[in-house]
């Protein structure tokens, strides 16, 4: 592995292996010393070009207790507000010789792109409405956690699935896993030509979420994108926190052992009720919490072996 | 054949008298051994200080693996886990445990993750096989046997725990053999 830009460059095997070797950073995370000197004298550049909190201080902090030296960039404050174009952006930093960038950018395809023109390693942070494969794999960490072995097991992704990345990537890694996946959306937020994903065959989608709740071992709630969306693609929220949100009473639709999940951040009372976040069976801290050891064994895949620097 | 099961046992049976002579009695011992043999050893010296002294012996693992000075020259390597039981290794003397000592820096690293993990009062070090040609100043203090081997030869050592009934034992393999992997 060189770079990390989407789920569907991984083999079922190379998953497991990333998400074996979460469980021993996650031991790191209670240590007294959290500091591991594997990745001494390496140079990670996060590139944010979009507003993130967890993301960006996970990645911040996997790195630093790996022992790496990061550095924050945002859109904002660099040259990229001069009118520098992207290539020159990545280029002059790849130049000062950095082993690695961490990219979120609001273009798809824009960290690909940038893996093409430098040398070093790229991960993925997210990209536009196409992928957000690091946060698949600290969600897949935080349902195996819970859950064990997700083979044959139901997950139910719920929400704007338009607007995006998180779910073709959690949708391509729980299928290498071999659970079984339900897309739901109001039909305005249902990807066209879903069922044409490369990679994503054998899901179902279904527009009535009471339907699918009794069957799932899972749920995944996707933020409502609202920075993304410029039509009418429901008519209020409060209508949708009726249809599609989980409310109290859809709580009580769910199976005993049953797990809820964000990504975060979430809008409370639209598509997920404050009593379903804080329910005892919510991970959503759980994933936070995941998401550093996650993202350490990512940056160990990636930047520690062999082979992983030309 | 080098050494047969029962030598293997007999080892670490006296490495358990040795480790109770050094240390006056089996207070603050603490075992740690290295995956993925060594921690299999350490179960083994574990039970056996148990029988001879009757109390138990607290018994943990420590993975070196993201303390290895040699990651970059390796394809990625699996991480395995760390176990420290009980209330940590602070004043603890702590017995490292491993199956071979060759070069000496697994137990560098080891050394460096213990640092990580508090203040040992002491740290000593049990081996099944010395095999020689140190790179590092280290040298084990409790040896179940000492090897000469050159560098072409390959040392195996096999426990029925992790490579199934029948197999256990330590073999020297010629330059030849050296399909297998080994160490």
């Amino acid at each position: 592995m060189k770079h990390l830009l989407s789920i569907a460059d991984l083999s079922r095997e190379e998953i497991l292996s990333v998400l074996d070797t979460a469980v021993s950073m996650h031991e790191v995370q209670h240590r007294d010393v959290k500091k591991l000197p594997t990745l001494r004298g390496r140079t990670i550049i996060n590139f944010f070009f979009e507003d993130s909190t967890r993301t960006r201080s996970s990645f911040e902090i996997a790195g630093k207790w790996l022992s790496a030296d990061t550095i924050n960039l945002t859109g904002k404050g660099t040259s990229v507000s001069k009118g520098e174009s992207l290539r020159d952006t990545v280029l002059t930093i790849g130049a000062m010789g950095v082993d690695m960038m961490v990219v979120r950018h609001p273009a798809s395809g824009a960290p690909a792109q940038i893996a093409d023109w430098v040398g070093c390693s790229v991960v993925n942070a997210g990209d536009g409405t196409h992928e957000h494969p690091s946060q698949a794999l600290l969600d897949a960490y935080t349902l195996r956690r819970a859950l064990g072995d997700l083979e044959g097991r139901h997950v139910a992704i719920v929400g704007d699935l338009t607007h995006s990345r998180v779910l073709r990537s959690n949708l391509l890694c729980l299928q290498r896993l071999g659970a079984r996946v339900t897309l739901v959306a109001p039909p305005t937020l249902m990807p066209s030509g879903i069922a044409a994903w490369s990679g994503a065959d054998g899901f179902a989608t279904s527009y009535d979420l009471d339907e699918v709740l009794p069957t799932v071992d899972a749920v995944m709630m996707l933020r409502v994108q609202r920075e993304r969306m410029s039509g009418g693609y429901f008519p209020t929220a409060k209508e949708y926190a009726v249809t599609y949100g989980l409310t109290p009473r859809r709580l009580g639709l769910l199976q005993d052992h049953a797990v809820i999940c964000h990504p975060g951040p979430m809008n409370r009372g639209l598509e997920i009720s404050a009593d379903a976040a804080d329910a005892a069976r919510s991970l959503v801290l759980d994933q936070v919490s995941a998401g550093v050891a996650v993202r350490m064994s990512i940056l160990y895949h990636l930047l520690a072996g062999e082979g992983s620097q030309e | 054949m080098v050494l047969s099961s029962d030598d293997i046992n007999r080892a670490v049976r006296r490495i358990a008298h040795e480790i109770l002579e050094g240390n006056k009695g089996p207070d603050d011992l603490l075992l740690l051994g290295i995956p993925t043999r060594g921690a299999h050893l350490a179960r083994r010296l574990g039970e056996a200080l148990q029988q001879v002294e009757g109390t138990e012996v607290p018994v943990g693992s420590l993975d070196v693996t993201m303390y290895r000075d040699d990651l970059r020259r390796q394809p990625t390597r699996a991480v395995e886990h760390t176990h420290i039981p009980g209330d940590g290794v602070d004043g603890k003397v702590v017995v490292l445990v491993d199956d071979v000592l060759y070069s000496g820096r697994t137990v560098r690293s080891a050394l460096d993750a213990l640092a990580d993990l508090g203040r040992p009062r002491a740290v000593r070090l049990a081996v099944l096989v010395d095999r020689g040609h140190r790179e590092l100043p280290i040298r084990a203090d409790y040896v179940g046997k000492n090897l000469p081997t050159s560098h072409s030869e390959r040392v195996m050592v096999r426990l029925a725990e992790h490579d199934g009934e029948g197999t256990e034992g330590v073999r020297i393999a010629g330059p030849a053999d050296a399909g297998e992997r080994a160490r």
